[in-house]
């Protein structure tokens, strides 16, 4: 036999141990993995650092995290390649149940969006309304078009789409505006597009999460101008992957896992989370508040912005599983 | 406070904090990116012996090709193998996407052209006297193939380093394959971007310094131990 070819026998029989090796490994040798897939803000905040910790202390399960946009999250869901999805975006997790890959959709967080700029305000857009303030920006735009007033993701995520249905809602076409010459579009994370708007002296929409985690340690120094108001409404969903459309999904880990979140630890674990180093809540616990309809209007907010027919999830995608919508 | 001085400061901290999960997340890079490498050597070796010992039709072409694949952006690799190990995708019923196979399977795959494209220039560098003198003297081909493999051995070893700081410092791949799983799958590389996305950029930049100085650290004793194998054999036979 020649050398090569002698080398190659070799080469084949490492790859076959290395990937042999691996499938033995997660088969016999590690815990259950539960894959879940997720948006940036709920990961780069660190809450789900925390949930994880929390539940594999009393779970016998390692909880895989993958972080990406909301539209990838839902990509790779439905490709199998994740058991659970968190994401923030009501108009694709619509599609996302219709399509059949997701069920047992429950709603666990809410929180508001933030309109960040320079602290100067170029375009007075302080005190208005979602909006009015981006008509201001809109005309700020046109006027200094020789500077980038507005950076946007410009991605698929759950940020993005709410900055596109804002748009919406002042009366401009997104996708127009956004080759106007003020309008820069990243095609990136969160933390990245505030960096962006922050060496610009740009305005930008974000989630508070992340806004605060950069702001705090003085790496942006942009100002949190407008918050709050029915319009920034940021409400986070989890659904299971439906192993009837899916196929090697851990279903059953997975409702274990949302039963968990929805239970009162879990929203304790959310609603306190960082609540100590921002002095500020970062995300507020959805379950109870909508059991008891308080607070309003935050409520009454989630129920006309990421209700489907009236229910936070149809009763055609429970699954069998009604325990948790009672 | 400035990052990069925030960053030095952290590097050190961190090398002598005695913190399994920062000692867990180095091991993980150089073992993935090690395996990776001995996998890409094997698959890159015969390869290169075949390119350099041979001549054949369209073999400019074939060199060519896999000196462009060496310039391969390696999020693009990145999310080729993503579909190829996806669920959805043909290697799906494996099971490797996100696992620690993945990573070290991709990262063979980028390194590969690499070690070919060095391997095989120094395997035509040795003199083709080389090959006739082993023949004369009663060589197998086999003989033959290995003797001239040992007199490349300074290329062949480059090109294994050249691998080894391409596979230990790129990030789209164990990013898009390996999903940077805490404690799972995350090595430097990909702390540095979570790091970055999670604006705590001090930390970023000690997992940049702590790449940098664990490539420095291999990169000189392999340099050492060549130097120590010279002069052993030299020692040895004087002639």
């Amino acid at each position: 036999m020649k050398a090569w070819q002698k080398i190659l026998i070799a080469a084949a029989l490492a790859t076959v141990i290395v990937i042999a090796g691996t499938i033995v490994y997660f088969d016999y040798f590690a815990r259950r993995r539960l894959r879940i897939s997720t948006t940036t803000s709920l990961y780069d905040t660190g809450l789900l650092d925390e949930i994880k910790s929390t539940y594999e202390a009393t779970h016998n399960i390692d909880i895989h995290i993958i972080s990406a946009g909301t539209g990838i999250a839902l990509q790779q869901a439905s490709a199998g390649d994740a058991d659970i999805v968190l994401v923030h975006a009501p108009s694709q997790e619509l599609t996302f149940l219709e399509n059949g890959y997701g069920v047992c959709r429950k709603i666990i967080a809410y929180n508001y969006f933030t309109i960040v700029g320079p602290s100067a305000d170029p375009a007075r857009i302080t005190g208005e309304n979602a909006t009015e303030a981006l008509k201001k920006i809109f005309a700020y735009g046109r006027e200094h078009s020789d500077q980038t007033i507005w950076v946007s993701r410009g991605d698929n995520s759950g940020t993005f789409s709410k900055e596109t249905s804002l748009w919406t809602a002042a009366g401009y076409n997104q996708t127009e505006i956004s080759s106007e010459s003020w309008y820069a579009t990243t095609g990136a994370g969160m933390a990245n597009t505030l960096n962006v708007a922050n060496q610009k002296g740009a305005y930008t929409l974000s989630d508070i999460g992340t806004y605060l985690s950069l702001y705090k340690p003085g790496t942006i120094q942009l100002k949190s101008i407008i918050a709050g108001g029915k319009s920034l409404l940021n409400v986070y969903s989890v659904m299971a992957v439906n192993p009837a459309k899916v196929s090697n999904v851990s279903f059953n880990d997975a409702i274990d896992f949302i039963k968990w979140l929805v239970s009162d630890t879990g929203q304790q674990v959310i609603d306190n989370y960082a609540v100590a180093e921002y002095s500020q809540h970062l995300f507020y616990g959805a379950v109870q508040a909508l059991k008891n309809g308080s607070p309003q209007p935050d409520v009454s907010w989630i129920q006309s912005y990421a209700y489907f027919n009236d229910t936070e999830c149809p009763a055609q995608w429970r699954d069998d599983h009604p325990e948790l919508y009672s | 406070m400035n990052p990069i001085i925030d960053g030095i400061q952290k590097a050190f901290q961190l090398i002598f904090s005695g913190d399994p999960t920062f000692y867990g997340v180095v091991y993980r890079s150089l073992f993935f990116s090690g395996v990776a490498t001995i996998l890409a050597a094997l698959w890159g070796t015969p390869i290169a012996m075949l390119i350099g010992l041979r001549e054949f039709r369209g073999k400019t072409l074939v060199k060519n090709f896999f000196n462009t694949m060496i310039g391969m952006p390696t999020v693009a690799l990145g999310l080729i193998l993503y579909l190829v190990f996806s669920r959805a995708g043909p290697l799906g019923p494996l099971g490797l996407l996100y696992t620690p196979a993945a990573i070290m399977l991709g990262e063979a795959v980028l390194v590969t052209p690499l070690i070919i494209s060095i391997t095989a220039n120094a395997i035509e560098a040795v003199d083709p006297e080389m090959m006739n003198l082993a023949r004369t003297l009663g060589a197998s081909e086999s003989q033959t193939s290995i003797a001239i493999l040992k007199e490349a051995m300074n290329g062949v070893i480059l090109g294994n380093i050249a691998g080894f700081n391409r596979a230990i410092a790129e990030l789209g791949v164990a990013l898009l394959v390996g999903g940077g799983i805490l404690g799972t799958t995350d090595v430097l590389t990909t702390d540095i971007s979570l790091y970055t996305q999670r604006g705590d950029l001090g930390l970023a930049i000690a997992f940049g310094i702590i790449l940098l100085l664990i490539v420095f650290g291999i990169n000189l004793i392999i340099m050492l131990a060549k130097k120590a194998r010279f002069l052993l054999t030299f020692g040895r036979s004087p002639q």
